[in-house]
């Protein structure tokens, strides 16, 4: 499991720069995502979980209090909740309420299917809670291409009805891909016009993502686009530290310019597994379980698979790069599941090593796939069409079975 | 640091500046009066100083070395700066540098001025 990671010292040094102490990681994660549930009544086409179907080994509300009750203890101060869609979980707001109620802060992502007007008032009135409305287009047509038919109306009504309770803060989080990179504008707009404020992420190929990845992630003209952009905007914009790998471009973006995988950040999934990153639901990168003993801590602080992690790469082609104490290297995840080597350049090497990395390749070489995929099975009420993509040929019978054909 | 992983506004840093470092203009630190660590904030150890959260304004920051660490805990029970980097065993030298990060904590509220007590 360990070979492919790249050889690293092992000493911490005293002092010195922070982001140096960062990589040889934390007591405990500075924040972690927990993902409540696989299941999702959406199936957006790059999902970073390959989420739709619930599974039946998915944490009880007594272990997910549990859980919570050791993040008390280990002082993790909030937790990014997502899925699946974290809201059909039945006890989702017994869940909240109880992470709130020790000190345990959440932001949680959700595609707004159940923000009603009297959710959404509640969440105004709650302390300690985050919403962020996952929109990944600024127009229907965009968004609907790759999240679904009515999802952009179902999370704009979801942001109006936050915008009226008088929710302050919410975020509205868009993934950053080919078709919507260049909407960037109108992402602040509309956030503007809801009082929310927008928040940005990069688009990595883990799960589904690796299906459409070549087809979705942004050309290099957009990302030195979203990096001037970035320069500009970034204040009033968050990021997740998501796009560090542009910092190759020039000046450093503010935040944290390293992966935090396994250093101070990591994935509980919905089965209580523990992975390095929401990114990297693979068995090279599963840690543990919060169900063993000793739990999340055990995990945390002793797992071997963290342990090598956390040290600072030394070896592998980009630590010669000139570039290398800006980007470290870029995304585990992105190299990963793009079948580069882990000390190797990212895939958007935003200095072009990445596309010669990928051309290289051998050509017989069969990308990591998870051993996971909770895809919906069947058909899904507005399925993305994007699958298709260029765009599905008209068949004959779409519309009547007679349309088309000559009828004389 | 704004963030997958980690979003928010954290606070910058605050380690052992360098003596004289000027970083902000606004208010100025008195380092006369008694000082508190805010009661809204808890430190956790970590192996290089602390990461300190403030629950009420939920910022985020880290103290970068364990005497700042000790330090700032110790504030609650002097009556001024002063003696309680002398309390802590800061030498001299390093005073004008401790001065510099306590005033950064001050403005993003990890410590407060104390009330005063009563007599």
């Amino acid at each position: 499991m360990t070979a492919v990671l790249p050889s690293r010292p092992a000493e911490r040094p005293a002092g010195g720069k922070l982001i140096d102490q960062f990589e040889y990681g934390l007591d405990a994660p500075i924040c972690l995502t927990w993902e409540l549930t696989y299941a999702c009544n959406l199936a957006c086409v790059h999902c970073l979980s390959s989420s739709g179907r619930r599974d039946p080994r998915e944490l009880s509300t007594a272990e997910a209090e549990a859980v919570i009750d050791e993040l008390q203890r280990m002082q993790v101060f909030y937790v990014n909740v997502g899925g699946g869609e974290p809201t059909v979980r039945p006890d989702f707001w017994h869940l909240l309420d109880y992470a709130i109620g020790h000190d345990v802060g959440v932001k949680f992502s959700t595609n707004g299917i159940k923000l009603d007007a009297a959710r959404a008032q509640q969440l105004a009135r709650t302390d300690y809670v985050d919403v962020q409305i996952s929109l990944d287009g600024a127009t229907a047509e965009v968004n609907d291409a790759v999240r679904g038919t009515g999802s952009f109306a179902t999370a704009t009504r979801a942001l109006e009805n936050l915008a009226e309770a008088g929710m302050k803060d919410f975020k509205v989080s868009v993934v950053v891909t080919r078709e919507n990179a260049g909407q960037l504008d109108e992402f602040k707009a509309l956030t503007d016009r809801y009082g929310a404020q927008l928040r940005i992420t990069r688009f990595r190929p883990s799960g589904r993502g690796a299906d459409v990845w070549d087809r979705l992630h942004p050309t290099q003209a957009q990302q030195r686009d979203l990096y001037s952009w970035l320069l500009a905007n970034g204040d009033q914009v968050l990021t997740g530290d998501s796009f560090f790998h542009l910092s190759a471009l020039g000046e450093a973006l503010p935040g944290l310019n390293l992966c935090g995988a396994g250093r101070v950040v990591c994935l509980i999934d919905p089965v209580g597994d523990v992975y390095a990153c929401p990114f990297a639901i693979h068995e090279q990168f599963l840690a543990g379980n919060v169900r063993s003993p000793g739990g999340f801590q055990q995990v945390w602080q002793h797992s071997e698979l963290f342990a090598d992690l956390r040290n600072p790469q030394t070896g592998g082609a980009c630590t010669k790069c000139a570039h290398f104490d800006a980007c470290r290297g870029g995304c585990m995840a992105a190299k990963f599941f793009t079948g580069l080597p882990l000390d190797g350049p990212d895939p958007e090497c935003v200095q072009g090593y990445g596309e010669t990395a990928l051309a290289a390749r051998d050509l017989e070489l069969v990308t990591p796939r998870s051993h996971l995929d909770h895809s919906h099975k069947g058909p899904v009420r507005g399925q993305p069409t994007m699958l298709g993509l260029p765009s599905i040929p008209a068949k004959l019978c779409d519309e009547s079975p007679l349309a088309g054909l000559p009828l004389s | 640091m704004r963030g997958v992983l980690i979003d928010g506004s954290p606070a910058p840093a605050v380690g052992q500046p360098v003596a004289g470092a000027v970083t902000d203009t606004a208010v100025p630190f008195d380092p006369a009066v008694p000082w508190r660590k805010s009661p809204s904030v808890a430190l956790r150890p970590e192996p290089f100083g602390a990461l300190v959260y403030h629950f009420g304004n939920r910022k985020l920051s880290f103290l970068k070395s364990k005497p700042l660490v000790a330090v700032v805990t110790a504030l609650e029970a002097h009556p001024d700066v002063p003696s309680t980097l002398a309390a802590c065993e800061v030498p001299e030298g390093q005073h004008r540098a401790y001065v510099t990060a306590l005033a950064t904590l001050a403005r993003s509220q990890m410590i407060e001025r104390r009330p005063e007590e009563s007599a």
